[in-house]
């Protein structure tokens, strides 16, 4: 059964909750003098981002690019994760001599406006009562994240960004920049991901927020207090959610109808299959490493997405005029942000006269594909990154090698 | 769409052609881009504003990787997206061929840029006509490698089709240069039918009547 396995040690327990307030990466503190005012209607002060940075920053400040994160990701893009102990998230895009190539980018990845690890989030510290905040903290937006990072971008001295990155949530992110700031991003790369959450996509996260909320262990959002964790339901919302960033091939693939350690069909609700065990590890060593309510909040923030909406419900309206250098990637399997969304991304870039590269890139794991060693991929993004340095004339990412 | 490797030499004059006919610093939008070689050669050498569109993976991928500004996408389906007179030149090299609507693309080639560029290889060339009247056989040849049954060409025309084709869509002829099968240039004073028979491939400069 899942509980019993889903032990956490309180060492594990107690890292988490220092890494919410004084995380272990760079961290940049606002006061009350530099409130973040959020789409939500209050605006909230004093508030923290925590950030690595990766390379140098150039004499003329021209050369840095911000990653940004997916749903549950991390300001820890190539460098070890301090909970989990394990590696950076994008390795294969960002590192010496990778597309995003740190000997010649300055590279910044913040953690996310309501994460759990350093950024402002529910488990932070609410310097109104010096309890976690819990859900007193306002729902926040992609917009929210964004305005969060530029005020980082700002306080590291950055006018510019040569380029903002991501996938998944981390592209909306992306597409919000080249939206609020036009002026501030000379490029975007925006991967798997879309202009809005669809019906269905909010259908999934719903799944999700609710196991969370039906644990009795969440305390109405006050387990921190409580000492107690919502460790069920978390798994189970992660457990559902995996299942979407995967396609049913690659399921099929790697589990088929295989049984996990047994001959037969034990006929009992043990995890007789593969696929099972493979979902509970999942989901227990998630909660293992995120904040529950932080995942309401991230994906409440994917669900609230939908850039055209601001413009009228036109999407090309959001990009007119702009200056910004576009790549979009989407992946043929991926269902949860199909190939369908980007596209329609790109006619609206189209129609609003923007420089757009697209490419929907064959393969067949789904939505993960961004985080997998998909060559194409690492191609075209060091292909657009060397155009977009050209034309900036700043030093582009290193000739491809075979590391 | 456009397989440049198979095409070798000539069609390397072919893109140096349409390189000739656009003027510098323009907007170019090239329909069936293939792996860019042209757009690179038009952003290199003339500091156009170029962009593409190209239906296989593999162009799309080398043209993005080359840095230009290259989307996957269809001839047929996709340049409504596009605003009226948004480019200055719209090119189509080697395509027109390929495309399942050949009039209507040409009709929204001529809305989307002031002036249209189309090269074709021409089906009414001698090789051609010799193969089909003495070989009985579809033509297989350098410039055109593939068997019927597995061709992308499914719109093949000769230049005088296309000749007409332009004046259905109401384009005006600016310019017409025809090669012969070895590449050189066909001279001016020939009279189309000659063109349509010594004329290995062709490119035209187009423009809608009245502007």
């Amino acid at each position: 059964m899942l509980d019993a396995t889903l032990t956490e040690t309180d060492a594990q327990a107690s890292l988490r909750r220092s890494e919410a307030d004084n995380p272990s990466s760079l961290v940049m503190r606002f006061g009350t003098d530099a409130p973040l005012t959020l789409d939500a209607g209050p605006a909230i002060a004093p508030w923290q981002i925590a950030y690595q940075t990766y390379g140098e920053l150039n004499a003329d400040r021209s050369n840095a690019i911000l990653i940004c994160h997916a749903l549950t990701g991390d300001q820890h893009v190539a460098s070890t994760n301090p909970v989990t102990g394990k590696p950076g998230w994008w390795t294969l895009m960002v590192g010496p001599g990778r597309p995003i190539d740190t000997d010649r980018f300055f590279v910044i990845c913040s953690n996310v406006l309501g994460g759990c690890l350093g950024t402002t989030g529910p488990a932070s510290t609410n310097p109104d009562t010096g309890q976690p905040y819990g859900l007193d903290l306002p729902v926040v937006t992609i917009a929210d994240m964004v305005r969060a990072q530029a005020m980082l971008v700002t306080a590291l001295g950055i006018d510019q960004l040569f380029a903002v990155v991501g996938g998944s949530m981390g592209g909306m992110q992306a597409l919000q920049w080249a939206a609020s700031y036009p002026e501030r991003v000379f490029s975007a790369v925006a991967i798997a991901t879309s202009y809005r959450h669809s019906s269905q996509n909010i259908a999934f996260h719903e799944v999700g927020r609710q196991a969370v909320m039906a644990d009795p262990d969440w305390c109405g959002g006050r387990y921190l207090e409580a000492g107690r964790n919502p460790k069920k339901g978390l798994a189970v919302a992660r457990m559902a959610a995996h299942i979407t960033y995967m396609s049913d091939r690659s399921l099929h693939q790697k589990f088929g109808r295989n049984l996990q350690d047994r001959e037969a069909v034990a006929f009992g609700f043990d995890a007789d299959f593969q696929i099972e065990s493979y979902l509970r590890h999942q989901g227990m060593s998630f909660v293992d490493r995120f904040d529950a309510n932080s995942y309401l909040y991230v994906t409440r923030a994917t669900d609230y997405f939908d850039l055209a909406a601001d413009h009228g419900g036109v999407l090309a309206n959001v990009f007119r005029g702009t200056k910004t250098r576009f790549c979009l990637l989407s992946f043929t399997s991926d269902w949860l942000y199909p190939t369908a969304e980007s596209r329609a991304v790109v006619h609206a870039l189209n129609a609003a006269g923007a420089p757009v590269s697209f490419v929907e890139i064959d393969s067949d794991r789904g939505h993960d594909s961004f985080l997998l060693d998909i060559p194409e991929q690492f191609r075209i993004v060091r292909g657009f990154l060397t155009g977009a340095a050209r034309a900036r004339g700043i030093a582009g990412p290193a000739e491809e090698d075979n590391r | 769409m456009t397989d440049l490797a198979d095409l070798a030499s000539d069609v390397r004059i072919d893109l140096r052609l349409i390189a000739d006919l656009i003027a510098p610093g323009s907007r170019v939008l090239d329909v069936g881009c293939g792996d860019g070689a042209l757009l690179e050669l038009l952003e290199r050498t003339r500091g156009v504003d170029a962009r593409g569109i190209e239906i296989s993976q593999e162009g799309v991928n080398a043209a993005v990787a080359r840095g230009l500004s290259v989307i996957q996408g269809d001839a047929d389906s996709d340049l409504v997206q596009y605003p009226d007179q948004s480019f200055d030149y719209v090119v189509l090299s080697h395509t027109i061929q390929a495309t399942r609507n050949a009039r209507r693309v040409l009709d929204e080639m001529l809305r989307i840029g002031r002036r249209v560029v189309v090269s074709l290889p021409n089906f009414g060339h001698l090789d051609v006509r010799f193969r089909l009247m003495f070989l009985g056989r579809m033509p297989v040849s350098k410039r055109l490698p593939y068997s019927w049954y597995d061709t992308p060409n499914i719109h093949f025309c000769t230049i005088r089709d296309f000749v007409e084709l332009a004046r259905e869509v109401g384009a005006h002829v600016e310019q017409a240069i025809v090669l012969d099968g070895a590449g050189k240039r066909l001279p001016f004073s020939l009279p189309w039918i000659v063109w349509n028979v010594l004329g290995a491939q062709a490119v035209f400069l187009l423009s809608r009547d009245g502007r």
